[in-house]
């Protein structure tokens, strides 16, 4: 058996746990005790994955299981990493820890809210360790539909309207999905031989062109809805909006970065040609997508709006570097999804506490809360300044990396493109620094206000948990990136192998 | 004779509870209740016992290890609706009459395997009218509803309308061939314009019997009228039965124009699905509700059909399979609530979750299986049956199919939204149902939890299925 069963059996485990509680003390202390231990389980995969590379494993994927499931469709539980999914596991690991301590307040039917909330997360971890496109497919619809009745029932706001517009949307992504991967399936094998669901296996391959053609846009669309492509992104400000807290920072911290993360490695790897020859449609949408949300949270006054539309810019974003086909822009589009997904998700939680206690996310009705909520308010500058790109937290490496990559293109179309983008950092600092003016500085403007509290131990646990990630990967970027790197190589060599003329 | 076991047991036990009934006294009727389920229980268990492939009667009869599990999944499906219909039979209304339940049910059943069995369209025929005809006479039970009596006499009409089709259908298969005899006819069958017509005709019959649109417009109101007990019979297995032979008899009989009614299932899909969802959207009454839902799920097993391939057959049966589970589910939540409360529109349904928890987590189940959302058995028979879809080609089919299958979600939403997210001042008081409705539901939620993960299962269907595309 693989360490990465353990990564679906816990979650599987803590639900069944969770059913045997007999109060809320223990439901939460069940979930504390079954997602910490999760994170104790990813920090070690990391370690032991590096101690693999460095021990010269030089293997595509490793940690490998493979069962036969149905035999007819040559279906398999097939399970594996690489450096990329290797970070991504830790970052859902970290955002779901944090995202337990933001609930700790959740009283109606806590029960059923942990027990959702780790079914959606055990979704997550299963679509990371998939190599077989049906098992991938699989936890992906697992990791969608919870998110229905956690807004739905825990939201606020227009939260019935809300719940269903996400929901439908993103099934709606995940109808052009399947349809894709269905397509893949039967053109698995074009020199003969069983078909398979297998990703490493149909990666050997080239598929026909014309049906390359044909597949992907299904593809790089349906997974482009769930990671917020423009004109597609319209359930993620309703949606994050009325999600409570620790549901919106597993939203945008790490379910969003499956649709990026199904872009480059289901959509993008396995058809390059058809990437090549249809990319430049998607960069279209997606530049339209990062300058767009940027100029979208300007306008925005409620809290929570301004992070989501703030979401949907950082999110084109790696779309955006996963359509500029090299090595270096990958590599920022891999580190800027955990960035985001860390930052966002202490974005999320912080607004959650803030709103907490205040009862309104309107930044105009607030101010002066440096002073009644000290701890609050310099984690809410820090999330901001990370969010914007300073160097020494994660935004900048990220972002960099991105640029860097994406100038490396040197025609007209990808240089425009990669100017306009580029200019959505001046955007962010506004709507970053005009929010830390209004809600953290001046005076406090309604003095019920100066009664409030900072924050609890529980509060301070998740907020220092995603604090520590973003610096760490600020400050020390070399080891993730060296980890990303080493999983790149295969996808950025095929995509050599699609172009004939490089640019 | 042990070829023809299944039919022999049904027969057997029919005329033991026959006996039974006269014996008893009015006042203990109800006695009877427990032996009918053990009896059944015990032909289904009976039934997976290997079986002795092989034809009767001149060949008008056939077994095969296929329709062997075929009729194995029906009387499942019936056991099911045995145990589920119990907390409803024995209601004092119904209390002198609950053997002519189980009876007309068993007939029915025979009825089935008859027609499942057949390699002759005259048996065929006889079969099929003795599976509908009783049904009519259940769909009235409550005859002390108006309803109830509407739904019977609509059914009775649509079901001797659509036979008559069928019968004509037949005539002219005859007339151009001479013979009545599958692998006889399959062998003439050369698509002359007379033989189309022919098959137009039979077709025609076969939908209204399915539910099809254009001939769908019977459902709603029989499923409304009849009890929930019927209803979930209704559609369940008399639709399963009639998917089944109607697959085998386009596979083998109809082989050869395949391409023909290739062309009609694809049109026939597209008509189904979209307008049983769309209906479904705007219904409040839950019977009517899980009618259209019923209609679209017709529609999708069409799609294992026109697969046209083993794994087309496979799927086909695996779907119907799972479909039988989450629908029955569905169908014993709305039983058990309209017969305590008797309330059946979706409003009534507000804030259930709040007070009985268990029954809206099994009608969550069941709904999300219809859906197709993973990992419970729905989604994996609608994948696959959009993978042999594909398989032939037909992508923008199953992608008119798959967006279709995000309407369907928004309507089931809406059931899940009145339990979880809705409150109500007057929700559905919490109640203690009997064990024997437990017992069904346990039996839907186990079947909808445990088929996708068996993946045996499906290999086992796909070994039988062997040879008859």
């Amino acid at each position: 058996m693989s360490i990465l069963t353990v990564f679906i059996l816990i979650p599987l485990l803590t639900i069944l746990g969770i059913l045997f509680c007999k109060n809320d003390m223990q439901v939460k202390w069940v979930s504390v005790f079954g997602m910490g231990l999760q994170l104790l389980s990813a920090i070690t995969l990391i370690l032991l994955f590096l101690a693999e590379r460095r021990a010269g494993n030089v293997e595509e994927v490793l940690f490998v299981q493979d069962n036969l499931w149905y035999e007819t469709f040559n279906i398999h539980f097939y399970i594996g990493v690489d450096g990329v999914s290797v970070a991504m596991i830790g970052l859902t690991a970290l955002v779901v820890f944090a995202g337990i301590f933001a609930s700790w307040d959740i009283k109606d039917l806590s029960r059923e809210f942990f027990m959702f909330l780790i079914l959606l997360a055990s979704g997550v971890f299963g679509f990371f360790i998939s190599l077989d496109l049906f098992t991938m497919f699989l936890f992906y619809e697992l990791a969608v539909i919870p998110m229905y009745l956690l807004i739905g029932i825990w939201g606020s706001g227009p939260r019935h309207y809300s719940a269903m517009k996400l929901t439908l949307m993103l099934m709606g992504g995940s109808a052009l999905i399947m349809l894709g991967l269905i397509g893949i399936y039967l053109n698995s094998a074009p020199h003969g031989g069983p078909l398979t669901w297998d990703l490493i296996k149909i990666s050997k391959e080239t598929l026909p062109e014309d049906m390359q053609r044909f597949l992907f846009p299904f593809l790089f669309l349906g997974f482009g809805v769930l990671g917020a492509l423009f004109p597609f992104h319209t359930w993620s400000p309703d949606g994050h909006a009325s999600a409570p807290t620790a549901v919106s920072m597993l939203h945008a911290g790490v379910l969003m970065k499956l649709g990026g993360y199904g872009c480059y490695r289901v959509a993008v790897f396995l058809l390059p040609q058809a990437a090549h020859q249809l990319g430049w449609i998607f960069l279209i949408l997606a530049t339209i997508g990062v300058i767009y949300g940027a100029l979208g949270a300007i306008w925005q006054k409620d809290l929570k709006y301004i992070n989501a539309y703030s979401s949907v810019s950082h999110c084109a974003l790696v779309l955006f570097a996963i359509l500029m086909f090299n090595q270096t822009a990958l590599n920022g589009a891999i580190l800027q999804m955990i960035s985001h997904g860390i930052m966002t998700a202490l974005f999320f939680a912080l607004i959650g506490m803030i709103y907490g206690r205040t009862h309104t996310r309107y930044i105009n009705e607030m101010g002066g809360l440096m002073k009644v909520m000290p701890f609050l308010s310099v984690a809410y500058v820090i999330a901001g300044l990370a969010s914007l790109g300073l160097p020494g937290f994660s935004g900048f490496v990220a972002e960099m990396t991105i640029f860097v990559g994406a100038f490396q293109n040197a025609d007209t179309f990808h240089r425009v493109a990669t100017i306009i983008a580029a200019s959505s950092i001046v955007v962010t600092a506004v709507y970053i620094l005009r929010v830390i003016g209004i809600l953290l500085l001046g005076k406090i403007r309604n003095s019920d206000y100066e009664l409030l509290t900072d924050a609890k131990w529980y509060d301070k646990i998740s907020v220092v948990a995603l604090i520590l990630g973003i610096t760490l990967i600020g400050l020390a970027p070399l080891w993730l990136s060296d980890m990303i790197n080493g999983g790149l190589g295969p996808i950025v060599q095929k995509l050599l192998a699609a172009t004939p003329i490089i640019h | 004779m042990l070829i023809m076991r299944h039919e022999l047991l049904l027969v057997t036990i029919t005329v033991i509870l026959l006996i039974v009934e006269i014996f008893l006294p009015n006042d203990r009727k109800r006695k009877i209740i427990l032996p009918a389920i053990l009896l059944m229980a015990a032909v289904t268990v009976i039934g997976f016992f290997p079986g002795k492939p092989g034809t009767l009667f001149g060949g008008m009869y056939q077994s095969t290890q296929l329709t062997l599990l075929l009729k194995n999944i029906l009387n499942i499906g019936a056991l099911i609706i045995f145990i589920q219909s119990v907390d409803w039979l024995k209601q004092d209304q119904n209390k002198e009459k609950i053997s002519e339940f189980y009876l007309l049910i068993l007939s029915t059943l025979i009825g089935m395997n008859y027609m499942i069995s057949s390699g002759n369209f005259m048996m065929f025929y006889l079969g099929l009218e003795l599976s509908t005809i009783p049904i009519a006479a259940l769909a009235a039970y409550e005859r002390f509803k108006e309803k109830s009596a509407e739904a019977g006499v609509k059914l009775i009409f649509v079901s001797a309308f659509s036979s008559g089709i069928l019968l004509y259908g037949l005539s002219m298969i005859y007339g151009t061939t001479g013979t009545m005899y599958f692998t006889e006819v399959a062998a003439q069958i050369t698509g002359t314009p007379l033989q189309i017509l022919a098959f137009i005709f039979f077709f025609s019959g076969m939908a209204f019997k399915i539910s099809l649109v254009p001939f769908h417009l019977w459902t709603a109101d029989v499923y409304e009228g009849a009890p929930v007990n019927v209803a979930s019979y209704l559609s369940v297995i008399s639709k399963g039965a009639a998917v089944f032979i109607f697959t085998i008899i386009l596979y083998t009989v109809f082989a050869k124009i395949a391409v023909l009614w290739s062309e009609v299932l694809y049109i026939i899909i597209i008509l189904t699905i979209t307008v049983g969802n769309l209906f479904a959207m705007r219904q409040q009454n839950l019977k009517r509700f899980l009618a259209f839902s019923s209609i679209a799920q017709a529609g999708f097993i069409l799609l294992g059909i026109i697969g046209q391939s083993q794994t087309g057959m496979a799927t086909v049966v695996y779907f119907v399979l799972v479909y039988i589970f989450s629908n029955l589910g569905a169908f014993g939540v709305v039983g058990i609530i309209a017969n305590r409360t008797g309330k059946e529109t979706i409003s009534d349904y507000d804030g259930l979750y709040r007070t009985n928890p268990k029954l809206s987590l099994v009608m969550m189940l069941a709904l999300f299986s219809l859906a197709g959302i993973p990992p419970l058995a729905g989604f994996f028979g609608k994948f696959f049956l959009f993978t042999a879809g594909a398989k032939q080609g037909y992508y923008i089919l199953v992608l008119i199919a798959l967006l279709n299958t995000i309407i369907s979600l928004y309507y089931y939403l809406l059931v899940i939204k009145a339990m979880f997210l809705n409150n109500s001042d007057r929700p559905i008081a919490f109640f203690k149902s009997d064990g024997y409705t437990r017992l069904g539901l346990l039996l839907c939620v186990a079947g909808i939890v445990a088929v996708g993960f068996a993946g045996s299962l499906y290999e086992w269907i796909y070994q039988l299925s062997f040879g008859l595309y």
